[in-house]
């Protein structure tokens, strides 16, 4: 049975006159020690995904529909006592930025033991204790001096890793990244993203990792979903969709990488930018900025499809596939150069100019 | 293409309709801003307003003083809030004097704000040493209080000119002493503004392009830090008016002949026993009324404008 | 490579950028030990660096936060004034010009800033923010051939030109990173600096900043020095490296030669560390400890707290970069040893 089972799920967020639809009917399944990938660019819903997970959602979103179920329970339904038990006894989440996460007047050890005797009966000793194993887990020098330090004291790499403690601190079954190494220099990102692999492995703990680095989704997870604009648009094996994107976006999203791309050539971009909330265009949200697009995409959101192992929510994905299946799949990179040069110069007559219309009125 | 709109019009759209929605969304808002509208226009239109000119003795008749407002059982229809002890018809008085309080107290906000924002600018952008010098300046500044100040400036010079050449000037001389007494309140506000928005790339990218100092302080910077300014405005506006009424309230202020809010409270204070209430109380209630509303708009002001609430752009 | 007339068009030496942590004299006294002292601590952001860019050139200068690029950027913008060391552009010393005399420089060099949003003056439309700069450096323009001017430039950088009477927060990031681009532009520029101009923007939205780059440079034979932590998109960008670790210069090399065959260990961790699209995971090489303070620097080589080939010599000695064979330049006591192979 999947540890965490997700059905249309669909969050919006009261604004002045109307709601607006922050996530249009999500739904994924999550099996027990699975590694989760949810990649998307700024706006497309995947941190409202992670917060409203946890059902953090505060006003003015809500859910407004939909199921979250975790272990065999609904979240969505659940009441507040209800939920602190699921966070942190069940679910953790590890945030963005470091120095926002912990609290700057407490010492590493306070915050610790203070979440540890917070959901199990514990003297402080025994809380201390298992503070110092879960430390030495993430690799941290001598933890016994580390408790009685302050967050400033440290630098950012390590309070990332006293982040990561934290969140095994009880145990959980699922942890929720939400970009855990964005904030993160390079070399320290490759030591977190081992670390945490490490630990997901060796705890059995389930993992979704948001995130817009398409690598770091590559080398962490077992199976992606791509969102746009609220909605998942691709999902499927983390390998199948990055060596062979169904969706034009996806497809987009990976050859727009300057690895995809020989040096000093111009890159193949995606003209346009993510839409706001407030003005998602009707249809396939992906329509004014896409080369392929139908008068059909412009009217009709598109269902999901399944072709094996993906599911693809586009209209034209089986008339792609044909032509791509001409111009040889496998490597993304000499697919998209094949029909770079049509593709971009289509998309930039395409909407260049539309894209203010569409976010000016962001607010 | 597009046909050209009006700049101004459908540039700043996003900030306008946001201020504009907020106030329709406030009835404390509404309501202040009509009452302080209704105030400042009547005080405006007060020649026109007026019954009588109060500043003209000849039209006093003694006969008339100490008369009661209308309601009361011996008031007289000429005179709605009554007279004073010369005669003086209490409404035309009150017209004029808040206008008196309403002149002195913007004037001054005026001075403050000139001598604040400019040396607020020059030591937030100049920093270093000019920046230490002038910010310990107004901490001295500020540690007399305002009153204080004003009260020797004006006592000292009211006994070097003369009571005749003082009265002459008594509206300048308020006006610059509330000026000058209040300018670190702006010098600090901008200053703070200043140093926060130095930091942004923007102002980097004008020296880039090698833009001087001083364009880069006032085109660049300055607009940037028109809110709080605004915010800080309305609640000196109501300050300076309360300063000017104590400072004539003392008899430092303006001369008897043309009297403001202040001076008509404390010339009706004396008759407050023998049963001649409204000399003292009706400039009174104009006077709190007309600083609440001020500081009940800086408030909302201060709510809108908030930058942290605003200036995400998202 | 570089024939013996041509001069290069930027030439930095030696340059070197302290800040002070302790402003004025009460926060330099400390308590030590019984004691109080009056003692200075200083940020070491640059430590005599030293570097050249050829004209038409794409001089990328990468490493990790706090390693000193940006500072390196503003010293040479003339943002900062640099402690040590001098700055040549096309011949001429810059660095202690003062405003007016840097004026026909300015119009010449241009940056371009990280952050999109913070960039433009939220309270200036377009139009004035890209008129202005004309304006200043080219008042003899009429206002016909001023409003041409802005419109062409606007158009080069793909942003219809109809909408010069809107604000800044009325665009998308990547417009507004397109819009400071145009307004650097406006002056016509020949040398561009660009500080991580595309690390705040979505990746899709890095495809256009970077294509409209790559034909600024193309069109108008710009020059640029192109600071950034993504290695990804200097192999793609640029036409040499500078890899900088904590204020000094580890290896500076042709683009294709540093991701080929890196030298410097702190360059073959940084290449590794980058999470790949590739199937197999590749082995990063892990650093010992982090990034020490650059305050109170530790004497000898700046990598040798982490570096796994440090001797004796590392901890005393600093290295200077050394031309190697294939042209690249290598700051290493171990490369220049052959401890490495």
């Amino acid at each position: 049975m999947a540890l965490l089972s997700v059905k249309d799920l669909t969050v919006k967020f009261a604004m002045r006159e109307q709601s607006v639809t922050a996530l249009d009917g999500i739904s994924f399944d999550l099996a027990k020690g699975e590694r989760l990938g949810i990649v998307g660019e700024s706006g497309a819903g995947k941190s409202i995904t992670g917060f409203s997970l946890m059902k953090l959602i505060s006003k003015p979103g809500f859910i407004d529909r939909g199921q979250i179920q975790f272990d065999g329970r609904d979240i969505a339904k659940m009441d507040e006592p209800a939920l602190r038990d699921i966070r942190g006894n069940h679910m953790a989440m590890i945030f963005q930025d470091p120095m926002v996460t912990l609290n700057p007047v407490l010492t590493i050890g306070e915050q610790m033991v203070e979440t540890l005797r917070a959901h199990r009966k514990l003297s402080l000793e025994e809380a201390e204790q298992i503070a110092i194993v879960k430390l030495r887990e993430v690799y941290i020098p001598s933890p016994e001096e580390r408790l009685r330090q302050y967050p400033h004291e440290l630098s950012g790499g390590m309070r990332q890793r006293i982040i990561i403690a934290i969140a095994l601190l009880l145990e959980p079954k699922l942890i929720i990244a939400d970009e855990p190494t964005t904030a993160l220099d390079v070399t320290i990102q490759a030591d977190i993203m081992d670390l945490m692999l490490e630990l997901c492995q060796t705890n059995k703990v389930s993992l979704i990792l948001i995130t817009h680095d398409l690598g770091v989704v590559n080398q962490m997870t077992e199976r992606t979903l791509v969102m746009y604009a609220g909605r998942i648009i691709e999902s499927g094996r983390t390998r199948e969709i990055i060596n062979d994107p169904q969706h034009p976006y996806t497809q987009g999203l990976i050859n727009a990488l300057p690895q995809q791309t020989l040096p000093g050539q111009p890159l193949k971009q995606i003209p346009g930018s993510m839409p706001s909330l407030t003005n998602i265009p009707t249809g396939c949200a992906f329509h004014p900025r896409c080369a392929y697009a139908t008068s059909r995409c412009k009217t009709e959101i598109p269902r999901t499809l399944r072709f094996g192992a993906v599911e693809v929510a586009c209209h034209e994905v089986e008339r792609l596939k044909a032509g791509q299946g001409k111009a040889g799949t496998g490597q993304p990179a000499a697919n998209g150069n094949a029909s770079a040069n049509g593709d971009t110069s289509a998309y930039d007559e395409a909407s260049t100019y539309d894209e203010a219309s569409a976010n000016g009125s962001g607010s | 293409m597009t046909t050209q709109t009006n700049p101004q019009a459908r540039g700043s759209s996003f900030w306008q309709s946001n201020f504009v929605y907020s106030f329709r969304k406030s009835p404390i808002a509404i309501i202040s801003m009509i009452v302080f509208l209704l105030i400042a226009l009547s005080a405006f239109f007060a020649p026109l307003l007026a019954p009588v000119d109060p500043y003209n003795q000849a039209l006093f008749d003694i006969m008339d003083s100490e008369l009661p407002p209308v309601w009361e059982t011996y008031g007289d229809p000429r005179f709605i809030f009554g007279t004073d002890p010369q005669g003086r018809d209490m409404l035309s008085a009150i017209l004029y004097g808040t206008r008196l309080s309403l002149l002195i107290g913007i004037c001054a906000v005026a001075v403050q704000a000139f001598l604040g924002i400019s040396i607020g600018l020059i030591a937030g952008y100049v920093g270093g040493r000019l920046d230490s010098l002038l910010m310990r300046m107004a901490d001295i500044q500020l540690s007399f209080s305002t009153l204080m100040v004003a009260i020797i400036f004006l006592a000292v010079s009211q006994a070097i000119f003369g009571s005749d050449t003082f009265n002459k000037y008594a509206i300048v001389m308020l006006i610059v002493v509330i000026g000058v007494a209040e300018w670190p309140q702006y010098a600090r506000t901008v200053r703070a503004c200043v140093l926060a928005e130095k930091k942004k790339e923007y102002v980097d990218s004008a020296r880039v392009l090698g833009f001087g100092p001083l364009r880069i302080m006032v085109r660049h910077i300055l607009p940037n830090a028109l809110s709080p300014i605004f915010v800080i405005s309305t609640v000196q506006v109501a300050n300076a008016i309360i300063s000017e009424a104590s400072l004539s309230f003392l008899g430092l202020g303006m001369p008897p002949s043309q009297p403001s809010l202040g001076l008509l409270i404390s010339s009706g204070f004396d008759y407050i026993f023998s049963g001649s209430w409204w000399i003292t109380t009706i400039p009174g209630i104009v006077l709190v009324v007309l600083v609440l509303v001020i500081n009940l708009l800086g408030d909302w002001m201060r709510d809108v404008l908030n930058p942290r609430l605003y200036k995400g752009d998202k | 490579m570089q024939t013996e007339t041509r001069q290069p068009l930027l030439k930095i030496s030696g340059l070197e950028k302290r800040f002070e942590l302790d402003k004025g004299f009460l926060e330099t006294l400390k308590f030590r030990k019984g004691r109080i002292v009056s003692e200075r601590r200083e940020v070491h952001a640059v430590n005599g660096v030293s570097l050249e860019a050829e004209r038409g050139e794409a001089l990328c200068i990468v490493g990790e936060s706090g390693c000193g690029k940006s500072t390196v950027a503003r010293l040479v913008a003339g943002l900062l004034d640099p402690s040590a060391g001098q700055i040549h552009y096309g011949g001429q010393r810059i660095d202690n010009l003062g405003r007016q005399a840097l004026a026909p420089i300015r119009k010449k060099m241009q940056m371009i800033f990280q952050n999109p949003y913070a960039s433009l003056n939220p309270r200036m439309t377009i139009q004035q923010a890209l008129e202005e700069p004309v304006r200043f450096h080219q008042p003899h323009l009429s206002k016909s051939e001023m409003k041409d001017k802005v419109a062409e430039v606007m158009r080069s950088v793909g942003v219809d030109p109809s909408w010069r009477f809107r604000y800044p927060h009325e665009f998308s990031g990547g417009q507004r990173q397109r819009i400071a681009i145009a307004r650097s532009l406006t002056v016509d520029p020949e040398f561009v600096i660009a500080d991580e101009p595309i690390s705040a923007l979505d990746v899709s939205i890095q495809a256009q900043v970077l294509n409209l780059m790559l034909e600024a440079k193309a069109e108008r034979g710009l020059t640029y020095m192109f600071i950034t932590h993504d290695l990804s998109v200097v192999q793609h960008f640029g036409t040499r490296v500078a890899v900088l670790y904590l204020g000094s210069l580890c290896e500076l090399a042709d683009t294709a030669t540093l991701f080929a065959a890196p030298k410097h260990p702190y360059t073959k961790a940084l290449l590794s560390a980058v999470p790949q699209l590739s199937d197999e995971r590749p082995n990063h090489i892990r650093l010992k400890g982090e990034i020490p303070t650059p305050i109170n620097l530790p004497s000898g080589c700046p990598f040798q707290s982490r570096c796994a080939y440090a001797t004796s010599r590392c901890s005393a000695e600093r290295p200077e970069p050394i031309l190697q064979a294939d042209g690249s330049q290598v700051a290493c006591h171990a490369v220049e040893e052959g401890r490495l192979d």
